[in-house]
């Protein structure tokens, strides 16, 4: 594959003398659709601060969008999108609203989002419920909305933490059927989550046990190795020799 | 800059959106202000008051009439004998009774003390201790006018000069206090709820992770709440003088800055809370028991400061409302200028300081 889009080495984390995250090198190249698996409090939410700029590393390297994780963090944050665990926005705002805040933080211009917010809205068809809050809008929309809100500045790379939590599997089908037009587009795609048959439909997949990466590889190649019918036997053999408990 | 308008645009949505909210925040100055104006009152606008005089001269006749030309006084009828007084009293007929001595003139005149009585209905001890406080400050007004070389009167040592209330009204003491108070509740209260409910929802995670600076958030945050508290001061301050014709007897312009700084010295409260909590709940508990009732007990706005308990003195001195209603009331009562309040002025603006570095150093503890 082409250009790194995410590079690590030996990227660690400690907060005084537990090791969040322990010397992780991996890399991640355009276009890609990475899955970023580990059990509760195996280091995945600090890894993930560490390259969106939101913390900063004890020591290792890692680039992120071509910036250093240490000093160009500002550029790094413009640089990505990111979707969190709760697929929030502001629910006393209307998607409207919403698509012109989001896009005014990110200093786009007042035209570009007028333009930009109504192609998305029409796209997902909410062009209807454009005016109503979102409060009132069902789950399914709203990560919908939350997601293209993520990719409304254009970024090379999209980090989605948990993104499908609490959706149903009709609907989460739906999501990961955007992720992969948005991945065919040359972004590439960061996702955590705890779905096992969602870690299928990435291309590679990385899982974290106890700060380390335990295994990186394409998912057939992971049920290969591990002599596993799917990914949840690899993920259940490979977390259970975890020293860290559930969180 | 545009990215910081987007901001504090929507937080204005935020505010509008949340109809009761909205309400609260520009419904309770008004509410407030005409309860503690209207219904919240210490003083006494008539009393009812019978006369037992057991002497009929010139002087007891003499203070009778003083003390219903006063306005607050109301003759309530004669009486015959201090038998009657119960039964008055238990009526509601009269709740008050002025007893002259027999001889009382000439007592007067001959020893310099002569005794007179004031029986109230204790029913109402507040009342009951306003009236006497009203019915001796007659008397002594009195007896001073009519004093010369000849009089002496023993036991009267101070004269209490109500220079700058002249008719005691507690709306000149309200106003400053619930200034205090609703300052504190719009500015400590709502911008802690504000930031924390980002954090509960997880937008917070959104915005940290845009380009959008830490410092951006927080002064976008407080830019609409600094707004809307802007026009509670002078919401209260225009209504204060409209309706109860509380007058600003210093420069309205000082009174604005002042309470501007008070402003953020509260807002800054409200972002150290939210640096230390991470839910609404949390935040308005600290809110309502940290702020609020420091600010309502020991600011000095019901309480006098000077009868507290040493300790409680002591305390009041951390509490940003005392030093913000010494310099309201000052400004307002008493015509003062910055000359005589920079002292407050340079504590408050120490606190606000001391609260802002606090919350800059919380917030960046916890990017760590």
């Amino acid at each position: 594959m082409g250009e790194q889009v995410i590079q690590t080495e030996k990227l660690t984390k400690r907060f005084g003398n537990f090791t969040a995250v322990d010397e992780i090198s991996f890399s991640v190249s355009a276009g890609e659709i990475f899955g970023f698996l580990g059990a509760n409090g195996a280091g995945k939410t600090t890894a993930m601060k560490m390259l969106t700029g939101l913390l900063a590393p004890t020591s290792g390297s890692a680039t992120v969008a071509g910036f250093d994780v240490y000093r160009q963090t500002e550029s790094i944050k413009r640089g990505i999108g990111y979707m969190s665990q709760r697929f929030s926005l502001y629910d006393d705002l209307t998607p409207r609203e919403n698509i012109r805040f989001f896009g005014g933080i990110y200093g786009l211009g007042k035209r570009e989002i007028a333009e930009k917010g109504e192609r998305l809205l029409d796209s997902l068809d909410l062009t209807e419920a454009a005016d109503t809050r979102l409060a009132a809008l069902p789950l399914g929309w709203k990560q919908k909305l939350a997601f293209s809100v993520a990719l409304l500045h254009e970024p090379k790379l999209v980090f989605l933490d948990e993104p499908t939590g609490g959706v149903d599997p009709l609907t989460r089908r739906r999501f990961w059927d955007m992720i992969y037009q948005t991945a065919a587009s040359g972004v590439t795609v960061f996702v955590t989550t705890h779905y096992m048959d969602e870690a299928e439909y990435c291309d590679r997949v990385s899982i974290m046990v106890d700060g380390r990466i335990a295994a990186l590889d394409t998912p057939e190649a992971l049920k290969r190795n591990f002599d596993a019918a799917d990914m949840n036997d690899v993920f259940i053999r490979l977390a259970r020799p975890a020293k860290r408990g559930e969180a | 800059m545009k990215r910081f308008i987007a901001f504090v645009r929507k937080e204005f949505y935020h505010i509008v959106r949340d109809r009761r909210t909205a309400a609260i925040l520009f419904g309770m100055p008004i509410l407030q202000l005409l309860l503690f104006g209207y219904a919240i009152r210490n003083e006494i606008s008539e009393v009812r008051t019978g006369i037992l005089d057991y002497s009929h001269d010139v002087v007891t006749e003499a203070l009778s009439d003083k003390l219903f030309s006063s306005g607050t006084f109301r003759y309530a009828g004669s009486l015959a004998s201090e038998k009657e007084i119960p039964a008055a009293f238990a009526s509601g007929k009269m709740n008050e009774v002025v007893v002259f001595e027999p001889g009382f003139a000439g007592r007067l005149q001959k020893d310099g003390v002569a005794h007179m009585q004031i029986v109230t209905d204790g029913s109402d001890p507040n009342v009951s201790r306003t009236v006497t406080g009203y019915t001796e400050s007659v008397v002594r007004d009195y007896l001073s006018e009519q004093r010369d070389g000849s009089v002496q009167f023993a036991g009267v040592e101070v004269v209490p000069v109500m220079m700058f209330n002249p008719s005691l009204k507690s709306v000149y003491l309200f106003v400053p206090g619930l200034m205090a108070m609703l300052l504190m509740l719009v500015s400590a209260l709502m911008t802690s709820i504000s930031i924390t409910r980002e954090k509960e929802s997880g937008t917070m995670e959104l915005l940290l992770v845009s380009s959008l600076r830490p410092a951006q958030i927080i002064v976008g945050k407080v830019v609409p709440y600094l707004l809307l508290s802007f026009i509670n001061v002078v919401t209260v301050v225009a209504l204060a003088f409209f309706v109860f014709g509380v007058p600003c007897r210093g420069s309205v312009a000082l009174l604005f800055a002042e309470s501007l700084l008070f402003i953020m010295t509260a807002l800054s409260l409200g972002i150290l809370i939210s640096t230390i909590t991470d839910s609404q709940q949390v935040a308005m508990m600290i809110s309502l028991a940290g702020l609020l009732l420091p600010t309502v007990l020991l600011s000095g706005f019901i309480f006098p400061i000077s009868s507290m308990p040493v300790p409680l003195q002591v305390i009041s001195n951390i509490i940003p409302a005392r030093w913000y209603l010494v310099i309201v009331r000052a400004v307002m009562l008493k015509g003062a200028g910055i000359a005589e309040l920079w002292r407050e002025t340079l504590v408050l603006l120490a606190m606000t300081l001391f609260f802002m570095a606090a919350s800059v150093r919380k917030f960046s503890e916890r990017l760590q």
